[in-house]
Formats: C-alpha cells, structure tokens, sequence
C-alpha cells in the first residue's frame, strides 16, 4: 500500500524482450498458480522481477521517509513512557526499511542503486508522508489510521509470490501490530482529556482522514497493470477493497473515540455491511505525488543531508577495513567463529 | 548530609545524566550516515531513556512526596538538573557525537560496575543491567572511534578535533563533590580516584588503536553538580518539556 | 556517488538453543564486527536470538537452482543478482 497507485503509467517490459518465450512465461505462471514461492536465482519473467524492484523499494523509502514525520515528536513525546515508545517504534520502521531493502537486493540492484533512486526523486515513496506533524495527536493519527492502513496492505503480502519479499513482510507484520495500538492509545487518551486535547485530536483527524484514505490508490480500473500484479500474486486486493475495509474497520474507531471523520457521506449501510463515504479529491492526492505536497523538498532535503553529512564517516570506516583487510579475518571475536559451538 | 539525601541526590544525578544523554540521541534520529546506524542509536536512546526511567522512579520512592518519574524529567528547571556537562554538549557531526559518548561510557561503564557492588541495594540492582547495556554501547563506540581514528585524513581530522573539543568536559567526570564522597562513605559507592586511574588506562588504549592524539592537560569546565549548566541546556529542556508546561496536569 | 559502499553479509540466527541457525536477512557494514553488531541491533530486537553468524553475501557458495535457464547466466558461486559481486575489470565501459 505504501505503492499502490504511485507509478499509473506502470513500466513492464516487453514480454518479446530477450528471451522470454511464452512457454517460459506459461511455466512460471503455473508455478505461481500453484503458491509456489519465486526465490532469488530462479528464473523471472523481467517485468516481474523490475515491477517488484520498485514496489520493493519504494516501500523501503516509504519505511524510512516515515521516520521523520514521526520522528519530529521524539524530542517533545510527553512522558518517558510515550518518548521510548516512539523512538521504539521509529526504531522499527528504520528496520523495516533495512530488511526491505535487503529483500530488494536480492533482485539485481543495490543499496546504493535504490538510495540513489530515492534521492534523485525518480522513485516514489508512500505520498502520506509528506504531510506535516503539527501536533502530538499527529503522532497518535499516525499511528491509528496510517499504520492501520498498513497493516491491512502488508499482511495479504505476507503471502506474495516472492520469497524474500514474503519473508520480510512476515517479520514486519509481527512487529507492526503494536505500532497501531500505540497510535490509538494516544488518541484515547487525548479524547478523555481536557477540551484542547479532545480538541487536538479532533484537529489531527480532520487533517489525517483523507490522506489515509488516498494511501491505498485511485481505482484499479485507472491502473493497467494492477491485473499482471494480481496474476503475479504481487497484489492480492484490489485498491478499493482495501480501502473499503480499512474504513468498515475504522469508522467504529472513530465513534468509540468519540471523534467525528470529516466525511459527510459517511454511513454505515446495514444492507451491505459496509460503510458509504464520500467523494475523494484525486487531485490532492496525484499533486503530492508529483512533489506539490507541504513536505516533500523537506524530506528528501533531510535524507540528502544525513546521506552527504555521512559520506565522510561511511569512507573513514571503508578505509579502515581495507587497511586492516587480512586483520579482521583473524581476529574475528568468538563468539562468531565454530560451526559447532555457534 | 545523611544517608539518605546522599543517596537520593547520587540517583537523581545518574537519572540527570541517563535523560540528557538519551534525549541528544533522540534528536539524532534520521540523521545517522547509515540506515544500521539508526537502528544503533535508537537502541542507545531506548536504553538510556530506561535507565533514566529507573532512576528517577527510584528516586521518587527515596523522597517519598508523591512525584513521579515525569515529574523529574519534565516539572524541573534547569538549575535542578544535576548532569555533567560532557552529556548536555551538542551532537555537532557524526564524530562528536561518538567522542560525547565515547568519553562518557568509558566513565559511565566504570562508575555502573562500581555502583554494581555499592551496598545500596536497588542502585546495584539497577547498575547491574545497565552496565551490560552499557558495556554492549562502548564496544559500538570504541570501534567507531578507532574505524575513524585510523579511517581517512579527513575521518581522523575531524575526531581528533571532537577530541580536543570535548576534553575540557572530562574532569568534571571525576570532580566528586560532599553528594560523592557521602555517597562513597554511607554506601561503599564508587572511589573516583580509582575510576579516574582505570578510565585513563582503558581510554589510552583505544586511543593508540585509532591514532587519535590524547589532549594536553587544560583547564576543565564544570558546575553540573551545581545545577549550572552550558547554554545548550535551555534549549533542551525547553524544547523535551514544553507540552507537559503548556498543559500542566494533563494525561497523555 | 559511488564513494563508500559498505559490503553486503548475510546474516544467520539461532533463535533458542537447540535450534539451528536460520537465514534472517541481510544488513551492510564495513567489517566483521561492525557486521555482528548491526545484525544483533536489527535482527534481534525483541530477543530473537542467542547466537548470530555474519558472513560476506559474495562469499557463500550456493547451488544452481533446478530451473534456472541460460539468459541470465547462473554463476554458480553468486547467490543473488548483485551487480557488485561482479568484478568488471578497468577499461570496460558501460557495465
């Protein structure tokens, strides 16, 4: 989900390219059919293995962009309690984002190539995060509706067709539950506070309803290649059936909060066991896509800095080990060494 | 001063130095030179950030007026505030902020081992676990130092000037004052004398692996006993209590 | 940009004794003991281990799987598709 409707335009190669017959592209669907799992070194259709170097890797810059709007309140969390909470929390995303990448390693690009990615602006992370942190509720909607989002897209990937991919998302997924509770911990103590904190709540859900909403992409009927995605078992739900769960499941959220969603159209309809809802302003929402959101130069100013400010540290250590090659190698610690006794 | 004012001013200081350290590393947070790096520091801060959360409901417990570990961490001016100096300096680049810590741990590591067999009973308790972390923190640190002591012109140039930048703030480390030696005396708590001895060994050491020159002796900078800090921890304080001053008896 | 590529490892983890150690992922470091620490910090933050071994991506030695085909050329030695576990020598461009 922090990739659903980023690219519409889609990049898929010609199926005709290189090599690629139709009986390869038979064989390997039917694998796929059967929920047999891709690893690294089998063979790929090319549009598979470059449709999951994106998704993988702007899921990564999503993971990691997200640090920032969160932790902008690190520094002001106010308790102990909720400080070390955050920073746990901000702590996993920075992880999330490391398995991520690593997954996306395994698929013919780099770090480094995925970093650049980012940075030049050509790739894409989720647009949530460019929306700014104005208050401490911030962090609590944050937590509530965006990572709520999350959770719904993340655990259907669990079960995509590419093993590392699979894998990573599993390991995210175990540690993503509390990062929900903890957001709607915050708001619930907001709302049984005083009026300016009820008032604080209300206000960052005013301002996070619709982005959150956005976040799962327009209709698959605007994007071409949803359908190949599918087949792929890349994506298992569709853009709107997501959404439409991720608001069924939230909507009583709010009411228990005692919050109001900022949507008119919101109704519950008993026929269908779902909830109506308004109209979505797209236009928002492909503007922040292309870089007319309130923080995009913020953000990616901010990583670019930290990137270039490190450069220095990152080449004094490679020095290091190039000078002291061979030396590592025997003294390696103990507690490493041993196939027996690891 | 008895037993017990010894003891509680001796834990609200380790509560002092534990926040403040944990706080500087928070601001930290995406700006490491690389993403396993963030995961490092956010580890550092979480464990500093518990540390302090143990002190400090420690010592409400010691005072017995009902405050509460917040209270200490957000309800105090700066002149309550009774951390050195080194933990309150500015995170400046990547290499200053390894020396801060660096410096601090190889002092910090000594002093928890010491207070590890103090007769103070929950102090021990609390030193014991935190001088694992603590000790897993210097390894980190010490390897960094000497990655970019020994690393590139540049890495060693910079270091060595966050080196020479921060030494001044080393002597406080071992300026005991009537809350140490109480301390030492009422509770068989850390001889500073002997830290002092044992951190000059240890840091020499690491300092030879990274080819770091060891500053001249100069004057040193102080008071954080006293409450009386460098300018940087208004700032601080301002910023990591503003939402409990601006709504004063809130629930969060 | 291309200054200071940390190597790859590939990191491996016992969860409880008793158990083997089992592939967990991947992090970037500069050497061996940088490697471990990195690995501990990411893959054991919730006491997911009691024993972590690190090894260098471009040296473990994999098989060929079943099926791979002849267009991407399988080196028998290369576990994943990484650019950089390729030595390209000087002077040939555009690779």
């Amino acid at each position: 989900m922090y990739t659903q409707g980023l690219d519409p335009s889609g990049a898929s190669a010609d199926p005709k390219s290189g090599a690629e017959t139709s009986a390869d592209l038979e064989r390997f669907q039917s694998r796929i059919d059967a929920e047999q799992k891709v690893e690294p070194k089998d063979w790929m259709p090319e549009a598979y293995r470059k449709t999951l170097v994106r998704q993988i890797s702007q899921h990564a810059h999503s993971e990691i962009i997200g640090m920032q709007p969160e932790g902008n309140w690190l520094t002001r969390a106010p308790t102990l309690k909720r400080k070390a909470i955050l920073l746990a929390k901000v702590q996993d995303e920075a992880g999330h984002g490391l398995y991520l990448y690593g997954a996306g390693e395994t698929l013919g690009t780099s770090r480094e190539q995925m970093v650049d990615g980012l940075l030049s602006g050509k790739a894409k992370y989720s647009s949530i995060f460019n929306y700014p942190t104005l208050t401490w509720a911030d962090v609590g909607a944050i937590g509530w509706l965006v990572d709520g989002a999350a959770i719904m897209n993340q655990i259907p990937i669990c079960r995509c067709s590419y093993g590392p991919y699979a894998r990573a998302m599993v390991r995210i997924c175990k540690e993503e539950s509390f990062h929900q509770r903890q957001g709607f911990e915050i708001m619930l103590e907001l709302s049984r506070g005083s009026k300016e904190q009820k008032d604080m709540a209300q206000d960052a859900l005013d301002r996070w309803w619709w982005p959150s909403v956005m976040m799962f992409g327009p209709s698959d009927s605007e994007s071409k290649h949803s359908a190949q995605s599918m087949a792929w078992k890349i994506k298992r739900f569709s853009n709107d059936e997501l959404r439409q769960k991720f608001i069924d499941v939230t909507a009583p959220q709010a009411e228990f909060l005692g919050l109001r969603i900022p949507d008119d159209k919101l109704q519950y309809d008993a026929e269908s066991g779902h909830y109506r809802f308004g109209e979505i302003d797209w236009r928002e929402f492909y503007d922040v896509l292309a870089g007319n959101g309130p923080c995009n130069r913020q953000r990616l100013r901010h990583r670019q800095k930290a990137h270039d400010e490190g450069a220095w540290v990152r080449a004094g250590a490679k020095a290091y080990a190039a000078k002291h090659e061979g030396h590592s190698r025997t003294s390696r610690p103990r507690a490493a060494a041993g196939c027996q006794h690891g | 001063m008895d037993k017990q004012e010894a003891l509680l001013k001796y834990v609200l200081r380790l509560g002092d130095n534990a926040l403040v350290l944990g706080q500087k590393l928070s601001e930290l947070v995406t700006q490491a030179p690389e993403l396993e790096e963030e995961l490092a520091n956010a580890n550092f801060a979480l464990d500093y950030i518990g540390q302090a959360r143990l002190f400090y409901s420690y010592a409400a417990e010691l005072e017995g007026k009902g405050r509460s570990e917040d209270d200490f961490a957000f309800l105090r001016d700066g002149n309550e505030f009774r951390n050195v100096l080194l933990v309150e300096q500015p995170n400046g680049h990547f290499g200053d902020a390894i020396v801060r810590q660096f410096l601090f741990e190889s002092f910090y590591a000594l002093q928890l081992e010491a207070l590890a067999r103090c007769s103070a009973p929950r102090v021990a308790e609390i030193a014991a676990r935190a001088v694992k972390e603590i000790h897993y923190h210097l390894r980190h640190v010490s390897q960094w130092l000497v990655l970019l002591g020994d690393g590139t012109d540049e890495s060693h140039s910079r270091v060595q000037r966050s080196l020479d930048d921060h030494w001044r703030f080393t002597g406080e480390l071992f300026a005991g004052d009537e809350v140490d030696e109480a301390f030492e005396r009422e509770w068989d708590g850390p001889r500073l004398a002997e830290l002092e001895q044992d951190w000059n060994e240890k840091l020499d050491t690491v300092l030879a692996d990274a080819t770091l020159t060891r500053p001249a002796a100069q004057w040193m900078d102080g008071g954080g006993r006293r409450g009386r800090h460098t300018e940087h921890f208004g700032y601080l304080i301002a910023e990591m209590q503003f939402l409990q001053r601006a709504y004063p008896g809130a629930r969060w | 940009m291309a200054d200071e590529n940390w190597p790859l490892y590939e990191v491996f983890i016992r969860s409880r004794s008793g158990l083997s150690h089992r592939h967990a992922g991947s992090v970037h470091a500069a050497g061996d003991q940088m490697a471990l620490d990195h690995a501990r910090d990411v893959y054991t933050r919730r006491n997911e281990g009691v024993s972590i071994w690190v090894v260098r991506s471009s040296e473990i030695v994999a098989s060929d799987p079943a099926e791979s085909a002849a267009f991407f050329d399988p080196a028998a030695d290369k576990i994943y598709r990484h650019p950089t576990f390729y030595e390209i020598p000087d002077g040939v461009e555009n690779l």
